[in-house]
């Protein structure tokens, strides 16, 4: 009961909206209002510790081979998943670039952003999320369209400014580019066709300006 | 200079030597041949340490290098022979420990088509190594070491794996003995935020119950004379982690000793107490912080580390500063004066006497009793080495460590069978100095197939197995935390160690039972310098390691001694 006590004394100077309702409770009262109020601080503790966002790393690494083994592993370890990633040779070709996407709280991101940095095989590493940069997609989808719906695909293309880069009797391959909120739109408008495969080649990202990637 | 005869092996012993290798820890098998064959038909000075298994040669190399700040260096084959060595990389990495592991793999044209004794040990060691390499041209393997040399043993030392295929120490080497490196990503500077160090001056101006918390970033940066020189001049405090100890001497007036799970109590009070604490070098590990949010809550804290991802990794500072500890601390020292700690001083001395670190030298024989008579016959100016458990924590309090690299323990991976190879490649790395081995009974059969490496050698090594019949930390947790249920901790069948020692050809062995005898016998190991002795120590069985911070609880939540209540199972990790 003591410790009880002292749970809901604690939960009580954090949280001092639950004050007043759990004024003046004794005994059995005691013990359920702790335990809601535990829940409650737990909840909120696991809100805050589990603010996810979704981030856009830009790696520059040495081009050698282990290099995105030993990037993903910091990512891994501790639990995130990579969203999207892509990796190709840069204008120099002893390095690559890699445009990560991730999903997790800032502040552990923050720690593998600085894991990364520390491997020997990374140039730099940084985070351009929420930043004047340009970020790209592309995506290829295949749809079924016979000749009668394909004008209606066609138009919501042009609305999207696809590209026709495949046209049979059945189907249609469309090229999209854009940030990834409009390759989503398209491909939601999309929905109402049968689309039978869909690539996304994931984020590139490039800084606005006289900033570096 | 170019010799139209040499394969990649003798480029290999060749670049070796020019980085100054002295001792080459190993253990032979197909895929390394080439390699050991090199070192005979290159006429090398390099000296073969051949040992029994390969974790007792990467714990050598550990060993060798924590006691002369030299990278160790391994030589193991493909397969089991380099998984072999996972957990003595693994031990170096969670240290710090400058380490070169070279290991045999099969021929290149083999790679990952399950040839004999194949492993893919650069990926399998991926996370345990600050860096790796496959080589792929024999002409690369000067440019490699250079690298590897240069990678382990600056910035935050770690170990560095070459995973050698043998059709490359094989096959003909035609290029250059001299190369550049070429690591774009990896740079280390001397440099550091002057601003910062300023900031952090004038934070110290202002306190009056600073502590400074000295890590092992402090040894490895060489800064133990200005971490002095600091405290001396603040009059501050100084508290060390486990591997810190001897980056400030513990007999010093102002040092508190080790702080932490089982730290000194005065230590631990300094740290709940503190309005100032500046981490030098260490990494605020779990075995310190104990609880995170409570952690030094209401202090200014100040953390100065040469890896910037250390940096509010466990503790959220108000300054910090990443660089050399050394050059930082150079600087830091001209900009501040005397504090005003007299009184802080005077109430950590009152702690001191309060709670001393204490035993009874009545009744049975106490693994502290031996750890102090050996520190006071020593005058704390042996090389200990520890293995794991209850041992390791009462040296850690009653062997006083006065200078750096004389304190050799594995402290973030926390590996048994470590201390006795440990002490090997010290007495290797430093022959005229008394070394000795502090192990429990469990770790010390762990790798105590080491013996027979040591007679080679005829190490005068004195290995003291604190023998307590029991793996003593676990069975310490299930006694304060489990209700005394005890699983798996009872070591019957253990063999009588000193017995074991006289097997071996040039080895000693002692016995030890009663406290009065504690001197007598060490007094005669410390004589025997023929080889190897073993004093196999029969200590009180149920002993248990206070003062004690329970895991994941605050420093406020230490026992000084044996909980008269019933306690929780921590929460902490382990």
């Amino acid at each position: 009961m003591t410790r009880l006590k002292k749970t809901l004394a604690r939960t009580l100077s954090s949280l001092p909206r639950l004050e007043q309702a759990f004024a003046g409770l004794t005994g059995e009262r005691v013990i359920l209002a702790a335990a809601a109020a535990e829940t409650e601080r737990s909840r909120m503790e696991h809100l805050l510790l589990n603010r996810e966002d979704t981030h856009t790393l830009s790696v520059y690494v040495a081009n050698k081979p282990g290099v995105l083994a030993r990037i993903a592993q910091v990512f891994a370890r501790r639990g995130y998943n990579i969203d999207s990633l892509v990796v190709s040779s840069s204008m120099d070709g002893k390095f690559s670039r890699m445009t990560v996407t991730a999903i997790g709280n800032p502040e552990g991101l923050d720690q593998i952003i600085a894991q990364v940095n520390k491997l020997v095989d990374v140039i730099h590493c940084m985070d351009h999320t929420g930043e004047n940069a340009v970020v790209r997609e592309l995506a290829l989808i295949k749809i079924a369209a016979t000749t009668e719906e394909r004008t209606g695909v066609l138009q919501i293309a042009e609305h999207f400014k696809c590209k026709t880069v495949d046209l049979t009797e059945n189907s249609i391959i469309l090229m999209a580019t854009g940030d990834t909120e409009k390759v989503d739109a398209l491909i939601k408008m999309m929905g109402r066709y049968k689309i039978i495969e869909l690539v996304r080649t994931g984020k590139v990202v490039m800084a606005r300006g006289n900033e570096e990637t | 200079m170019i010799l139209k005869t040499m394969d990649g092996a003798q480029a290999l012993v060749r670049c070796l030597e020019s980085e100054g290798v002295e001792y080459i820890f190993g253990l032979s098998g197909g895929a390394a041949i080439p390699i050991f064959d090199a070192l005979v038909t290159t006429k090398t000075k390099i000296k073969l340490v051949l040992v029994r298994h390969e974790q007792g040669a990467a714990h050598m190399a550990d060993g060798y290098a924590r006691a002369t700040g030299k990278p160790g260096v391994v030589l193991v084959t493909s397969g089991p022979g380099a998984t072999n060595t996972l957990t003595g990389i693994m031990t170096a990495h969670m240290d710090s420990v400058p380490m070169i592991v070279l290991t045999g793999q099969t021929i290149t044209s083999m790679l990952g088509k399950d040839a004999f004794q194949e492993a893919d040990v650069f990926g399998i060691s991926m996370p345990i190594v600050k860096h790796s390499y496959l080589v792929k041209d024999a002409n690369d393997v000067p440019r490699i070491v250079r690298e590897a040399f240069h990678i382990t043993n600056t910035g935050r030392p770690g170990p560095v794996l070459i995973d050698l295929p043998k059709d490359i120490t094989q096959g003909p080497f035609s290029g250059e003995l001299h190369a550049e490196m070429d690591l774009p990503g990896y740079k280390i500077d001397s440099s550091f935020d002057q601003d910062k160090v300023l900031a952090i001056a004038e934070a110290l101006s202002k306190s009056r119950r600073p502590v400074l918390l000295a890590g092992h970033g402090a040894i490895i940066a060489d800064a133990s004379g200005v971490v002095r020189n600091l405290a001396e001049k603040l009059n501050a405090p100084v508290t060390t982690t486990l591997l810190g100890k001897g980056a400030f001497p513990e007999t010093h007036r102002l040092s508190l000793g080790m702080l932490g799970m089982h730290g000194t109590a005065y230590a631990n009070k300094a740290m709940i107490e503190c309005d100032l604490v500046m981490s030098i070098g260490s990494r605020f590990d779990d075995r310190i912080v104990g609880q995170q949010s409570r952690f030094c809550k209401d202090a200014v804290r100040i953390h100065l580390d040469v890896d910037n991802a250390e940096i509010h990794k466990m503790i959220r500072v108000h300054h910090w500063c990443v660089g050399d500890a050394r050059l930082i601390l150079e600087e830091l020292v001209k900009h501040v004066a005397k504090l005003d700690t007299a009184d802080w001083i005077k109430h950590l001395d009152g702690y001191k006497k309060k709670y001393p670190l204490k035993y009874k030298k009545q009744g049975g024989l106490k693994m502290q009793h031996i750890l102090d008579e050996l520190n006071t016959m020593t005058e704390s100016r042996a090389v200990v080495a520890t293995d794991v458990g209850q041992h390791q924590m009462w040296a850690a309090q009653f062997c006083k460590t006065l200078k750096p690299n004389d304190w050799l323990t594995s402290g973030g991976a926390g590996t048994m069978g470590f201390g006795f190879p440990a002490a090997i490649g010290a007495q290797f790395g430093r022959p005229k100095e008394t070394v000795v081995a502090v192990v429990g009974d469990g770790g010390f059969q762990m790798t105590m197939s080491e013996l027979a490496t040591a007679c080679v050698h005829k190490l005068p090594i004195k290995v003291i197995v604190l023998n307590n019949h029991y793996l003593g930390m676990v069975r310490q947790w299930q006694e304060l935390f489990y209700e005394d249920r005890k699983s798996g901790v009872d070591l019957e069948g253990n063999p009588d160690f000193a017995k074991l020692a006289d097997c071996y050809p040039g080895a000693k062995g002692f016995t030890l039972k009663r406290p009065a005898d504690v001197r007598k016998i060490l007094t005669r190991a410390m004589e025997y310098n023929d080889g190897p002795c073993v004093i196999n120590a029969e200590c009180e069985k149920t002993d248990n390691v206070y003062p004690m911070i329970p895991a994941g609880k605050a420093l406020e939540d230490m026992l000084t001694e044996a909980p008269k209540y019933k306690m929780e199972k921590p929460t902490g990790s382990t």
